[in-house]
């Protein structure tokens, strides 16, 4: 009936274990005791849960990033404070329990957190930046997040009913096979990532037919912002290389539920397959998680320097070399698997090719700052963060691309302070650069400044307190994912890369505080105008938050910074002369519906709960079926009703809102000079 | 993609009976033993890449002039990328097999 | 105009742009799955010979009945093609006919697919024997998957087409499952050039 789910499932046996599942299900009673408290179920049902507005689902998606970050991070802090203290004693973590914490630390910070914050931004700003109305499929686009939302849930349910994953979140076999690993910790591990998988596989086919088919009335390719741009980019390549994560998982699942041969040490198996497979996906993926936040710092460091965007095109063509070479360079992360010396040669110099095109990048941005005059706003600090912060990244990587280094340093803390200091400054700085440059935009109101100069403040140097250390310690000889360890040498440095844990703890908390404190005072820092810094793309054409429809008229672009060409060109905040019946998604139950019947799928799947598979699967069925079969799936906004929301906005703006123009150099037919961007 | 004109009705009948032919040859060599070693691979191989341009063409019709150009920007795109991820798996893996023999 | 008349005229203009979007888009989903199958091809060619001492692909493939599973899928190809033409001479009736036609195909491949599944399982040669059988059934079980639900959606078009009509959405989900089945016989193509015909040699 229950299949392998018996009481023993629930973690009685350890302290700690048994912490982290009453908080887990207590927050989880915590927030459906206040829902229920503020009487807000239907709310959040009717306008939330089953609404399919991009600007929503996609700060659903935020929101869940935000809340699986702080899992994340206090099972990096719980590392932290293991490593800190296990010189030549047990420390406070058994060892099964500390493989659990690594495991779902990297599997929690990769796929629901990094994922679902990027997908989130793009949601609420690609198609306000393109002139679309919503998305090309926003039923899809619901399904996506839920289905995200059921992998999470999945390993947060891990927690609380079993264990997760030993296996670390890259899950080798054979320790990930049945015969080494025959608990059901793998198996969730699995599921989240083939649940959350399809959730992404489908996001990323949106985004590509929202760009190529929704972009508005002389939005070119060559005109389209470049986070729009680093958007369509990574779109493509989530298309192409997570079908390869849903085959590698789906491989090991078979050979763990079946008893297939994939990855297993006899019966023909071959578990270097595994690692081929598992990479072809894994290395576009650090492209997905970094070019969207490149894009955010294009955005952010041509607002706040008051300048275009220094190359825009080199820009552009740098992108794509990247997402393309992604696909070339997969063998670097197994170097040491025995490759002749010609195949590990080939795949490091195509390595150290991508450090040229990001090059470029890099002096893209020094170039738009160059002479501008520089607003320090806290997404603008994060930018500048991460410049000087990667920097250091991308020549510890260009090391490690060389395969005889690589024998030296792979699997030491070397190798895991390089990929932090990828990802963090990379990836995470530029998230928060864009949840502070586009909260107004979604919201309102603005992000308190302060608060924001301060989370960045303990980030940065809580970074480089926890990874410089780790550098040496790499160099020390120290192996990454170590328990205990016997060498008192290396405690000191462990101790320095604890505090620098706290330190971003404290970040975390600026955050929180910054929230608070910035919708506390709301009303003081409301944003009328739609545009709170002088912006230049498009999306800050549209009021904050934006009418449900975006643009109440489709507008015409003619630049690449098409809003500051507006209002140079005093096109901006007009009202229309006549406003036409819009026609938008009606929303659906059916998103939701389908999340949680995939969640009951991949829980049903892990303990062998074979009825509850089936049952499962077969109601996704029906769902997409009566989905098929509804032509009537939208509805219209009057007229009236579009000329009344606009009216309601343009009676908002003041002229002393507005930004004064004076300054900047008029482009195209006021100056004499070329439009920039022309087809 | 409604090009009605192109989805006449010999265009499905030639796709066909090119199909039929592009693998009755492969199928009659293995079967017959008329060939042996590498050519057969090769002859298979040939016939499966043609065989896979007809179905495009003929079938789903795709051609230079009418097919959107986003449509047939994917499955070159696709293309490339299946060569390198199938090429590289395949290199990797027998690279590795040859020297743990 | 009337008001309604209006915002029928305006709901179609939105629907059709939209279909052109989801055909697009279920291009950009097929070419998602070309990959699925490439790195099932790739999974299958590195680990063909590693049969465990247990029966090997000469010992198990009957290229007849790969034949006859062939000439099937071909044949429902071309027959799908001609409920195509049917739907764009507006001839409701023929559509139904040659999908159904298409559908007793495929269930003929289906059927056959399961009877020479049934026969290596019963031999000993199910998917744990070895890598090489894993590799089998996984790479051939995933197109025989998509068939089957091919074959489903062609019962759900087949269903639209007789209660609603040739609409629009339903030509346009015709089209769309007419690339998925054409899609599926270029996939077999490599399954008998790749499994089956070297497998015999």
């Amino acid at each position: 009936m229950l299949g392998r789910l018996t009481i023993e499932a629930i973690p009685l046996y350890s302290w700690v274990a048994m912490g982290g599942a009453a908080v887990t299900v207590g927050g989880g009673i915590a927030v459906f005791l206040l829902i229920t408290y503020l009487r807000a179920w239907k709310v959040l049902w009717t306008d939330w849960l089953t609404s399919l507005d991009h600007k929503k689902i996609g700060i659903m998606y935020v929101v869940l990033a935000l809340v699986m970050l702080v899992r994340g991070f206090i099972d990096a802090l719980m590392m932290r404070a293991q490593q800190a203290i296990a010189l030549n004693n047990e420390g406070y973590l058994p060892p099964e329990h500390f493989e659990q914490i690594f495991s779902s630390h990297g599997t929690i910070m990769i796929f629901f957190v990094a994922m679902p914050f990027l997908t989130g931004l793009i949601n609420i700003i690609v198609p306000q930046q393109i002139g679309a109305r919503d998305v090309a499929f926003p039923f899809l686009n619901s399904v996506s997040l839920f289905l995200t939302a059921a992998g999470a849930g999945l390993v947060l349910i891990s927690l609380a009913i079993g264990k997760f994953s030993t296996a670390g979140w890259t899950g080798y076999p054979p320790y990930s096979g049945i015969d080494y690993n025959p608990g059901v910790g793998v198996d969730y591990w699995l599921w989240a990532l083939i649940v959350s998988g399809v959730g992404s596989t489908a996001s990323g086919i949106n985004f590509i037919v929202t760009i190529v088919k929704n972009r508005c009335p002389g939005m070119t390719y060559m005109r389209m912002p470049m986070f729009t741009w680093t958007t369509l980019c990574i779109s493509i390549l989530i298309a192409f290389a997570f079908p390869a994560l849903t085959v590698v998982a789906a491989q090991l699942a078979l050979d763990r539920t079946l008893g297939f041969h994939f990855f297993t040490n006899g019966d023909g198996g071959n578990m270097m397959l595994f690692a081929n497979l598992l990479w072809i996906w894994g290395h576009p993926e650090v492209y997905i998680l970094i070019l969207p936040a490149f894009g955010i710092f294009s955005e952010v460091v041509a607002t706040f320097s008051r300048k275009r965007l220094f190359g825009y095109k080199s820009l552009v063509y740098a992108t794509a070399c990247i997402a393309i070479l992604s696909f070339t360079v997969w063998l670097h992360h197994f170097f040491t698997m025995g490759s002749s010396a010609n195949v590990n040669a080939v795949f490091g110099i195509a390595t150290m090719i991508i450090a040229v095109p990001t090059g470029v990048k890099i002096f893209d941005w020094m170039f738009t700052m160059y002479r501008g005059r520089i607003e320090f706003h806290p997404s603008m600090v994060f930018t500048i963060g991460f410049m000087v912060t990667f920097v250091i990244g991308g020549v510890t990587g260009v090391l490690l691309a060389l395969p005889p280094a690589d024998y030296l340093m792979h699997n030491s803390t070397f190798l895991v302070a390089h990929f932090h200091n990828m990802l963090i400054p990379g990836a995470l700085f530029g998230y928060f650069a864009g949840l502070n440059y586009w909260f107004p935009k979604a919201f309102g109101f603005k992000l308190d400044a302060k608060w924001g100069i301060r989370s960045f403040w303990f980030w940065i140097i809580g970074f480089y307190l926890a990874f410089m250390p780790l550098y040496v310690l790499g160099f020390m000889g120290m192996s990454r994912r170590m328990e205990h360890y016997a060498d008192p040498n290396w405690q000191p440095y462990l101790i320095v890369a604890a505090l620098g844990a706290v330190c971003v703890l404290l970040g975390i908390v600026c955050i929180a505080i910054q929230l608070y404190v910035s919708a506390k005072n709301w009303g003081s820092a409301r944003d009328l105008t739609g545009d709170p810094w002088n912006g230049r793309t498009l999306e800050w054409a549209t009021a904050s938050p934006a009418a449900p429809y975006n643009f109440a008229i489709v507008p015409t672009v003619r630049d690449i910074d098409a809003f500051h060409d507006m209002k140079l060109g005093g096109t901006a905040y007009q009202p229309a002369a006549a406003y036409e019946d819009i026609v938008m998604p009606k929303s659906s139950g059916l998103g939701p519906v389908l999340g949680a019947l995939s969640f009951a799928l991949g829980f049903a799947m892990v303990w062998y709960i074979w009825w509850l598979a089936a049952l499962a699967f077969v109601l996704a069925l029906v769902c997409v079926g009566i989905r098929a079969c509804d032509d009537e799936s939208e509805f219209i906004i009057p007229a009236a009703e579009v000329a009344r929301i606009e009216g309601a906005h343009l009676g908002q703006i003041t002229s002393a809102d507005m930004h004064d123009m004076r300054d900047f150099q008029p482009v195209g037919p006021a100056s004499g000079a070329p439009l920039p961007g022309r087809a | 993609m409604h090009h009605s004109a192109e989805r006449s009705l010999s265009t499905y009948l030639t796709g066909f009976a090119l199909a039929v032919v592009l693998t009755a040859i492969p199928f009659a060599l293995v079967w017959g033993g008329l060939l042996t070693g590498p050519a057969v691979y090769v002859v298979i191989a040939v016939a499966a890449v043609i065989q896979v341009v007809v179905h495009l063409v003929f079938f789903l019709h795709m051609n230079f002039k009418s097919t959107p150009g986003e449509n047939l920007f994917f499955l070159g795109f696709a293309a490339v990328l299946i060569c390198i991820m199938v090429g590289g798996s395949l290199w990797i893996m027998m690279d590795l097999h040859h020297r743990m023999m | 105009m009337s008001e309604t008349a209006l915002n029928s005229e305006l709901l179609e203009h939105e629907e059709k742009k939209s279909l052109e979007s989801r055909e697009f888009g279920f291009w950009v989903y097929l070419m998602t799955d070309a990959v699925i199958f490439a790195l099932l091809f790739a999974s299958y060619v590195v680990l063909s010979k590693n049969s465990a001492a247990g029966p090997t692909s000469r010992d198990l493939f009957d290229l007849g009945h790969t034949a006859g599973e062939t000439a099937l899928l071909l044949l429902s190809s071309l027959t799908f093609g001609l409920a195509t033409i049917a739907m764009t001479s507006d001839q409701a009736g023929r559509v139904v006919q040659w999908l159904f036609v298409t559908l007793i195909l495929g269930l003929g491949f289906l059927a056959m697919e399961m009877l020479e599944f049934h026969g290596m399982i019963a031999q000993g040669a199910g998917p744990g024997t070895s890598g090489f059988l894993s590799a089998f059934f996984t790479l051939v079980g995933t197109h025989g998957l998509h068939v089957a639900f091919g074959a489903i959606g062609i019962c759900v078009v087949i269903g639209q087409v007789l209660v609603k009509g040739l609409t629009l959405p339903v030509r346009s989900r015709l089209v769309r499952l007419g690339l998925f089945w054409h899609f599926l016989d270029i996939v077999w193509i490599g399954i008998f050039s790749v499994v089956y015909l070297p497998g015999v040699m």
